[in-house]
C-alpha cells in the first residue's frame, strides 16, 4: 500500500512540491544572511534598480491607467443607480490604492522582472559565468542574488505609486468626461478618504511583493539544471511560481491587516 | 604568425620540480555515478600536465574539485601546500586569485564589455594590482593574447576563438601560479584551435605558470604534454610522456590514439 502510495506520480509532485519550499525557505535564509554582511554591491544594486524600473515602467503605467479606466466604468452605472455618484471617487481611489495598484504591479513584475531573473541567472549558471565569478574569488551569490532582490524589494513600492497614481489619473479621466468633476474636486475627495491606515498596509505589502518576486527570480535562474532546456524551464516556473507567491502574499497581507485592525 | 615546425614538435620531458597541486585518492559521485573513484596525481611547477579522457569520464568534475567548485566525496587535494577542503571561505578565496580557471565554453560575463571583464576580478583583489594601474594591467593582458583592439566590444559581438582568448586574458590577469584549461579548443575549428595552443605555449613562457590542460583532442595533447595522464572508470590510469603512451600496448590506452 505504501509501496504504491509512494511510487505514485502525485505522490512525488507533493513530495517535489514541499521540497521546494524548503530549498526556496534555504535560499531565502542565505539571501538574508549575505544581505546583512558587508561590503554591499553598490554598483550592482543601483544598476538591477536602473533596470527594473526601465523595464517595467511603462507596463506598469500603462495597464494602470487601463485599470483605472475600466474600474470607473464598470462600477459608475451602479453608484449612479444608487445616486452615489459622488463617492465615486472615494470608492475608486481605495480599491486602487488597497488592492488594485499593488496588484497589478506584482504581477507584471513577476512576470516581466520574475523571468529575466530566471533567464539571466540560468544561463549564467549554465554557461558556467556564476563558477567563473567563484574561482576569481567573488561571492557571486552576493553580486548577483542579494543585489536584485534588494533591487526589486525597493523598486516594487515606486512602482505601485506609479500605477496607483496613473490609475486615478484614469479614474480621473472617465469622471471628467462623464460626470464633468474638476480635477481639484476629484483628487480633494481621494486623499480625504484615504488615511495613514490604507497607505501603509499597501506599502508594506508591496515590499514583500518585491522580496518574493526577487527572491524566487533569483532563486530558479540560480538553481537551474544543466543546458539550455533549463533556462527555459527556470524562466516559465520563475513566473508562475512568482505569480502564486504575491496571491499568497496578497492574502496573508490582508487577513493580518483585518486582525490589526480589529484589535 | 605560427610557424608549423614549431607547433608539430613535441615537448620534452621536463625534470619534475615542487609539486603545486597534490591529489591523493579523490572520490565524487552523483548518487549512482560513481565518476571519481580514487584519482590520484602530482601537478610540478612549469609544468604541461595534460588528461585525457572521454566525454563524460568526470576530467571537468575533476579539476573543479581542485578549487572547490565541486566538493569531493573523500580524498584529499593540496593546493601550492594548502588542503582545500579545511580552508575557510577568505583564505579559499585567496587562493583561488591564485589558480586560473578557463571554462570550457570561455564563461564571459555576457552584460560586461571585455574591458569590464577583465576588470572584475582586479577591482575585487586591489592586492593583486602590484601597483599597477587597473587600465594598463587590462591593456597588458588584451595585449598578451593579441586583442588589444577588442577592449570596448561585447561578448556576443566576440567569434568563438577571440572569446578563448579574452577569456584566457581575463585568467592571467591576476597572475596565476597555476592555470588549469577545461578544453582550450572545444568547439574551434583547426585552425583556430592551433592559435590557441600556441598561445597557451607563449603564456606559460611570460609568465612561467604550470599549466594543467583538459582535452580529448590528441593533437592538442601532442603538441602541448610534457607528461599525460589517461583518466579512465575515475581513476589514473595510464601516465607517461605522449612517446611513451603511444608505445602501450594496453588496448584501452591505444583507443585514445586512434
Ligand atoms: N552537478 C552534477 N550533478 C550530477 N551529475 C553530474 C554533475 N556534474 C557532472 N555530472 C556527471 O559526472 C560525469 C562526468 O561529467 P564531466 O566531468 O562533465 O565529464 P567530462 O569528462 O566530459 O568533462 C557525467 O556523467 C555527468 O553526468
Ligand atoms: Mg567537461
Amino acid at each position: 500500500m505504501i509501496k504504491i502510495l509512494t511510487q505514485s506520480t502525485q505522490f512525488k509532485e507533493i513530495k517535489d512540491f514541499f521540497e521546494e519550499i524548503g530549498q526556496i525557505s534555504l535560499f531565502t535564509t542565505r539571501f538574508f544572511r549575505e544581505a546583512v554582511n558587508p561590503p554591499v554591491e553598490w554598483k550592482e544594486l543601483f544598476r538591477q534598480c536602473y533596470i527594473i524600473g526601465n523595464q517595467s515602467l511603462f507596463l506598469v503605467t500603462v495597464t494602470g491607467f487601463i485599470m483605472g479606466l475600466v474600474l470607473t466604468l464598470q462600477v459608475r452605472p451602479t453608484m449612479l443607480e444608487f445616486g452615489a455618484e459622488s463617492y465615486m471617487p472615494s470608492m475608486v481611489g481605495i480599491s486602487i490604492i488597497r488592492e488594485i495598484g499593488p496588484m497589478i504591479t506584482a504581477l507584471i513584475c513577476a512576470g516581466k522582472i520574475g523571468s529575466s531573473m530566471g533567464a539571466e541567472l540560468g544561463s549564467m549558471k549554465v554557461t558556467e559565468q556564476i563558477d567563473a565569478m567563484e574561482v576569481s574569488g567573488t561571492n557571486p551569490f552576493k553580486y548577483l542574488v542579494v543585489t536584485r532582490v534588494l533591487a526589486c524589494t525597493l523598486m516594487l513600492p515606486l512602482l505601485v505609486i506609479a500605477a496607483d497614481t496613473v490609475g486615478l489619473l484614469g479614474s480621473f479621466f472617465i469622471e471628467y468626461t462623464k460626470g464633468a468633476v474638476t480635477p481639484v474636486l476629484f483628487f480633494n475627495k481621494v486623499f480625504m478618504t484615504i488615511e495613514f491606515g490604507d497607505l501603509l498596509p499597501s506599502t508594506i505589502k508591496s515590499f514583500f511583493f518585491g522580496l518574493v518576486i526577487g527572491i524566487v527570480g533569483c532563486y530558479k535562474g540560480y538553481t537551474s539544471k544543466k543546458g539550455t532546456a533549463g533556462v527555459g524551464t527556470a524562466a516559465n516556473s520563475a513566473v508562475v511560481v512568482a505569480s502564486l507567491m504575491v496571491f499568497l502574499v496578497d492574502l496573508i497581507a490582508v487577513l493580518a491587516a483585518d486582525i490589526f485592525y480589529d484589535l | 604568425m605560427i610557424k608549423p615546425t614549431n607547433i608539430l614538435s613535441n615537448h620534452p620531458k621536463i625534470e619534475k620540480g615542487k609539486a603545486l597541486i597534490e591529489i591523493r585518492d579523490v572520490q565524487k559521485s552523483f548518487g549512482d555515478n560513481h565518476v571519481l573513484r580514487g584519482f590520484n596525481l602530482d601537478l610540478y611547477e612549469k609544468e604541461n600536465l595534460v588528461i585525457v579522457g572521454k566525454s563524460g569520464s568526470g576530467k571537468s568534475v575533476l579539476i573543479k574539485c581542485f578549487v572547490r567548485l565541486v566538493e569531493m566525496d573523500s580524498g584529499s587535494v593540496k593546493v601550492l601546500g594548502k588542503e582545500i577542503s579545511e580552508l575557510g571561505q577568505k583564505e579559499l578565496d585567496e587562493l583561488r586569485t591564485e589558480v586560473g580557471f578557463l571554462f570550457q565554453g570561455s564563461a564571459l560575463y555576457d552584460s560586461m564589455t571585455v574591458r569590464e571583464n577583465l576588470e572584475f576580478p582586479l577591482r575585487r583583489h586591489p592586492d593583486k594590482l602590484r601597483g599597477e594601474k587597473v587600465e594598463d594591467l587590462v591593456i597588458e593582458a588584451l595585449e598578451s593574447v593579441g586583442l588589444a583592439h577588442a577592449i570596448d566590444l561585447m561578448p556576443a559581438e566576440l567569434s568563438g576563438g577571440m572569446k578563448r582568448r579574452i577569456a584566457l586574458a581575463r585568467t592571467i590577469i591576476l597572475r596565476p601560479k597555476i592555470i588549469l584549461y577545461d578544453e582550450p579548443t572545444s568547439g574551434l575549428d583547426p585552425i583556430t584551435s592551433k592559435e590557441i595552443i600556441q598561445l597557451i605555449l607563449d603564456i606559460q613562457q611570460k609568465y612561467n605558470t604550470a599549466s594543467l590542460i583538459i582535452t580529448h583532442d590528441m593533437d592538442c595533447a601532442r603538441v602541448i604534454s610534457n607528461r599525460m595522464v589517461i583518466l579512465r572508470d575515475g581513476i589514473n590510469y595510464a601516465e607517461g610522456t605522449y612517446a611513451e603512451l603511444v608505445q602501450l600496448k594496453d588496448p584501452k590506452v591505444q583507443a585514445f590514439f586512434k
